[in-house]
This record gives C-alpha cells, sequence and structure tokens, in this order.
C-alpha cells in the first residue's frame, strides 16, 4: 500500500507543481500583457497631453475675452476669433439639424424597417465605407453640388450642409449600435400587447437608444467642427470682420434665416491662416485657437459619455 | 428624444422652406475678394481699414492664385488677388463669361534664398549657380559640386511646393521655365516649415518670400544674388527691390478689379482708390515693399482711366517694370 502511494503521491505533487507552474505562467503573461497596454495608452495619452500643454503655454497670453469678442486683424495683438467662433457656431448648427433627423431616421428604418435582403445588405457596406471616405471628397461633392448645382454659394448652409454629409455615416451607424443593443424581449414583450411597429419603435426602441444615439451625434459633431478640408474646398473665407445677421430678430416671425446664406469662416481656418503667417505673434494666435478646439472636441466628447452614463442609469429593463 | 426628435424635423421643414431663395436677402454691399495667400495680408490690412473707415463689408479669401481667377472668371468675385499674371487659360475663361479686367500692380515681393546660420562659406550666388542646384534632373547634392571652394558638406534643399507662385516665379527666373525644378527637394505650401528646415540643417538652402526672411533673421541667413557671374551681388531688401537692382528674383504683386464692379458698384471703386492711396504705408507694415511714389501714381491713373486688359501676353515675364507694364496696356 505504501509503496503503491507514494508514486501516486509523488505524480500528485508533480502534477500540482506543474499547474503552479502554468499558472504562474499566465499570471505573468497577464502582467505583460497589461504592460504592454498601459504603455501603449500611457504613450497615446503622453502625446496628446504635450500636445495640449504645449499649445496652452504658447497660447496662454491670448486666453482672455478679448480674443472672442475681437475680429480677425493683421495685427497680431488685436486679431481675435469672434467671426470664427460664431461661424463655427452656426455651420454646427445647420449640421445638426441635417446630420441627426436623417441619419437617426435611417438608422432606424435599417434596423427597424428594411427588409433583410442583398439590396440591405449593399446599403450597410457602402454606409461604412462611407464613414471611411477622406473628407476632401465631401468637399469636392458639396462644390458640385450645394455650391453650383443647387447655387446655394459659399454659405453657412452649405458649409453645414456638407458637414452634415460627411458625420452623416457615424449617426446611422452608431444609431444602428444603440438599437441593436435593445434586448428582443422589450420589443417582444410590446407586440405581444398588441403594439404596432410605429409604436414599439416610437416608445421604445428610440427611448432606450438615446443615449446610444446621442453619444454618436456628439461624436460627429466634434470629428464636424475640426473639419478643415471640406471648408476650403468649398470657399470658406479667411478675413470677414462682419458678423452673418442674427437668425432672431425682434419682429414677427422672429426667426430670420438671412444668415444660412451669409459666407463666414470657421476656428481650424483661423487657425491654419495664423500659423502660416510670417509673423511669430500670429503663432500664439494660432496655438490658442488650437487649444480652444481641443478643449471644445473635449468638452463635447466628456458631455457625450456624461449623458450616456445619465440616461442608463435611468434604464430598468 | 422624442421632443426633441420633432423639433429637429420641423426646423428641419422651415429650413427647407427657406432654401428657395437663398440669394434674394443678399441686399447688403459687400465687396468679395479672393485668391493668392502671398498678396493676402496687403489685401487683408486695407480691407480692414477701409472697413473701419467707410463700413462697408468686404470679405478677403485666400484659395490661392488659380482657384481665385476661378472664382473671378465666373463673376463670383470683384477684386482678384494674383502673385503672378493671369493665364491664357484664364483670360480665356474670363473672356467667355464675358468678364474685363483692370490689372494693377500694388506691391514687390523678393524672393529670398536664405542658408543655415552655421554657413560661412557661401558670400553669395549667381543666377547660374541656383540654376545648376535648381534645374530639373541636377545632381547636385554637395556644397562642394556648387563651387569646387566649398566645403565637403550634404546639401539639403528646400522650397515651396509646386501650386505656389512662389515656385512658378523662382523656376521661371533660375530656369527659365515656369514649373520646371528638380523634384528630389523638400517641399511645403506652408513657409515656416521651410523656415525651420533650412534652421535646422547646416547644409541648408531654401527659397521664400521676403517677409519670411525678415521675421526669422535671427536664424537664417540670406544670401547676396547676382544676375550673371561676375556681376555685383546684391542683398535682398526693400530698397534693393525698389531702386531695382535686386534682379531677377523681385516680383510684383497684383490686383485684378472687375471692370464693371469698378465701373458700377461705388464701394468697389472707393475701395481701389482706397487700396492705391494707403498701399504705401499698409503694404511696408505686412514687411512687403511697396512699388516707388510714381508708380503708384500711375498705377491709379490707370484705374481711373478703366482700361481693361492684361499687360502680358498670358504667361509669366521676369524683371518687368510697373512703368512698362501700363503703357503696354495703354
Amino acid at each position: 500500500m505504501q509503496a503503491s502511494t507514494t508514486p501516486a503521491k509523488a505524480s500528485v505533487l508533480s502534477n500540482l507543481n506543474a499547474v503552479r507552474t502554468m499558472i504562474r505562467r499566465h499570471k505573468r503573461n497577464d502582467i505583460i500583457f497589461a504592460s504592454i497596454g498601459l504603455i501603449a495608452l500611457m504613450l497615446a495619452l503622453l502625446t496628446l497631453v504635450t500636445l495640449f500643454v504645449d499649445l496652452v503655454l504658447d497660447g496662454y497670453p491670448k486666453f482672455n475675452l478679448t480674443f472672442f469678442s475681437d475680429f480677425p486683424s493683421r495685427r497680431a495683438g488685436s486679431a481675435g476669433l469672434l467671426s470664427a467662433w460664431v461661424g463655427s457656431l452656426l455651420v454646427m448648427i445647420v449640421t445638426f439639424l441635417t446630420a441627426v433627423p436623417m441619419g437617426v431616421a435611417a438608422g432606424l428604418y435599417l434596423e427597424e424597417y428594411a427588409p433583410k435582403n442583398w439590396f440591405s445588405d449593399l446599403i450597410e457596406i457602402n454606409v461604412s465605407n462611407l464613414a471611411g471616405v477622406p473628407s476632401i471628397i465631401y468637399g469636392l461633392l458639396a462644390l458640385g453640388l450645394f455650391v453650383y448645382g443647387l447655387d446655394l454659394g459659399q454659405s453657412i448652409l452649405t458649409a453645414g450642409l456638407t458637414l452634415g454629409l460627411l458625420i452623416l455615416p457615424i449617426v446611422i451607424v452608431s444609431t444602428r449600435e444603440a438599437v441593436r443593443g435593445i434586448p428582443v424581449a422589450i420589443r417582444e414583450a410590446a407586440y405581444a400587447v398588441g403594439a404596432t411597429k410605429w409604436q414599439v419603435v416610437s416608445d421604445h426602441v428610440v427611448k432606450y437608444s438615446q443615449g446610444g444615439i446621442l453619444t454618436g451625434v456628439i461624436i460627429g459633431m466634434s470629428r464636424a467642427i475640426g473639419e478643415t478640408a471640406p471648408i476650403i474646398t468649398i470657399g470658406a473665407l479667411t478675413f470677414i470682420a462682419f458678423l452673418p445677421p442674427s437668425p432672431i430678430t425682434d419682429v414677427a416671425p422672429y426667426l430670420n434665416f438671412e444668415w444660412l446664406s451669409a459666407s463666414f469662416t470657421v476656428l481650424p481656418i483661423q487657425m491654419f491662416n495664423w500659423l502660416s503667417r510670417p509673423e511669430h505673434a500670429f503663432h500664439i494666435n494660432a496655438a490658442a485657437t488650437g487649444a480652444i478646439i481641443i478643449l471644445v472636441t473635449l468638452l463635447m466628447n466628456g458631455t457625450a459619455i456624461w449623458l450616456r452614463y445619465k440616461i442608463r442609469k435611468n434604464i430598468k429593463w | 428624444m422624442n421632443t426633441l426628435f420633432a423639433k429637429s424635423l420641423g426646423i428641419t421643414t422651415l429650413l427647407a422652406a427657406s432654401l428657395s431663395t437663398p440669394h434674394a436677402v443678399a441686399a447688403d454691399k459687400i465687396i468679395k475678394i479672393d485668391g493668392s495667400s502671398t498678396v493676402y495680408p496687403i489685401t487683408e490690412a486695407v480691407a480692414e481699414e477701409f472697413q473701419k473707415a467707410t463700413k462697408t463689408k468686404v470679405t478677403v479669401g485666400e484659395s490661392g492664385t488659380g482657384s481665385g481667377f476661378k472664382k473671378f472668371c465666373r463673376g463670383e468675385t470683384d477684386v482678384s488677388n494674383a502673385s503672378r499674371p493671369i493665364l491664357q487659360k484664364e483670360m480665356d475663361a474670363c473672356k467667355e463669361a464675358g468678364i474685363q479686367y483692370i490689372e494693377l500692380p500694388v506691391a514687390f515681393d523678393a524672393l529670398t534664398v536664405v542658408v543655415n546660420q552655421k554657413n560661412d562659406w557661401v558670400k553669395s550666388l549667381s543666377v547660374e549657380e541656383l540654376n545648376k542646384i535648381w534645374k530639373p534632373g541636377s545632381s547636385v547634392k554637395n556644397w562642394k559640386q556648387v563651387n569646387a571652394a566649398y566645403p565637403d558638406k550634404t546639401l539639403a534643399l528646400f522650397g515651396p511646393g509646386t501650386a505656389s507662385g512662389t515656385f512658378d516665379y523662382f523656376t521661371e527666373a533660375v530656369n527659365g521655365k515656369a514649373k520646371s525644378s528638380r523634384t528630389d527637394y523638400t517641399p511645403s505650401e506652408d513657409d515656416n516649415v521651410l523656415v525651420q528646415g533650412v534652421s535646422g540643417n547646416a547644409g541648408g538652402l531654401g527659397y521664400f518670400g521676403y517677409a519670411y526672411y525678415e521675421e526669422n533673421k535671427d536664424k537664417l541667413r540670406a544670401i547676396p544674388i547676382s544676375a550673371k557671374a561676375g556681376s555685383p551681388a546684391v542683398m535682398p531688401s526693400p530698397e534693393a527691390v525698389k531702386d531695382g537692382s535686386y534682379q531677377p528674383l523681385a516680383r510684383p504683386l497684383f490686383i485684378y478689379v472687375n471692370a464693371t464692379s469698378a465701373a458700377f458698384k461705388p464701394e468697389v471703386k472707393a475701395f481701389v482708390n482706397f487700396y492705391l492711396e494707403n498701399a504705401p504705408k499698409l503694404v511696408a507694415e505686412v514687411k512687403y515693399v511697396p512699388l516707388p511714389a510714381e508708380d503708384y501714381a500711375a498705377v491709379k491713373d490707370h484705374f481711373k482711366a478703366m482700361k481693361p486688359g492684361t499687360g502680358f501676353a498670358g504667361k509669366n515675364e521676369v524683371g518687368i517694370k510697373v512703368k512698362d507694364l501700363i503703357n503696354r496696356i495703354k
């Protein structure tokens, strides 16, 4: 008995040792991968932080209110961002109003209504492809279609529509992702109590997926705000020392659409112009503008995360 | 989201309704200018002052001389900035659209050849030597190959990209044909990148507009240029450009005014007169070289006469005098 258990015990022990070595090795692999991942993350973050800190350090003399309330000027000291940030804001409004209804509607249709056949597949592939098309292509399309084809001119409307088209695929894809995340049981429950398709979509699908949709919309918008190439192609200006007509008036109907056809400039174009100037003082302005664009983007993305968290918290399946 | 969605839909409908008459509302007087990014700082300065003085709205773009002429010949702009004269195909486009233009030289720019501060061997360069370095297919890769007296140092070349008017003028002046250049140099559309390139490379050589040298004198050294081997080398400076001794790299800059706008829009006429009146002061302020006073007087008379056309035969020309140019159109 004794003689037969000893080898058995030994083999169990050696097995145990083998298992322990294996666990140790796996744990070590874990640590190695975690450190590689962390280094990669740090490198990416460090680059961004370095860039941002560098811009802030270069541009900090310009961080004051007059920088936002002054028009561009040949004197770097008195040159400001007023026409650029107002232009960016108005263009973003048009972009939002075109990309969101169209993108959400298209996403909902593709996910909820479209028959599953080769044609839908084709559309799906194309939408995903569109998200990767270089932005300059959208600029060229807009130049032919909006500026000359539809004769909208080099206006805020043209720029807004162009950027709207640019982020449309992002909105569609994120809408579909968000809708797909809703459990089938929710839909089936609604159908079971006799809801129509539209009731299911409007009362449940849209309601539960709005966090995801909103995130996609904001990420799309924060991409649009930094775009330069398509805006230059459609002919944004550089020196413009007056503001478009106000969208709100004091006489009925209190809304004014003249601003849509006004010429404009946007933040990244103003930054590009200042950067290409010979005088160093303009480079300070450019750095400040760069820091502001990054801040706005960070703020928008932060809002997206916060909204998603807030909305998810309120949903109980 | 539901209500937000409905609201957006409603506003989109309103947007669509307003789409039908986007141009009908542009009653405000706006002078539209686009074109060369080289001329941009001058026109920007004039536009800024003019808008302050008269409250007339002026917009200036910088899509480049070529794109500027495209818009100009479609009748979209009143004035086009140009760092080179109008070319034959642009003249044809304008003619086809029935657009006539008045050609006005407004300033000079001195293309400046620069080297690194550590470079103490080059005292001057002749156009022949520049040609030897920059001609298409040139095999010069070392300073020793430029001149046997120079040290054995690698030559690193920096220059503007092929879309630039500076590139066109320099190649015309040095290689005899616009756009013909060796291609194995570091190009950039941003002159500040060229400044960095030359200042960071002991064997560096590059060329760009005078304003960029003026701002970076502490990092770069400008090279005096002689038009022919043996003729005196001239350092680029506002004085040398003005008296005509800095040749052949001094080039005139232009604005082209839509003749119909000049005749029928009083604000455009006022703007151009204001431009020529204030050019001597404003051109110098943005670091370009003003024309001599008598040339401005001649250009003013030329504008007053409203004689359309170009003094160039649809191609660039090196070393032309402003007076001769105006006499040609007369």
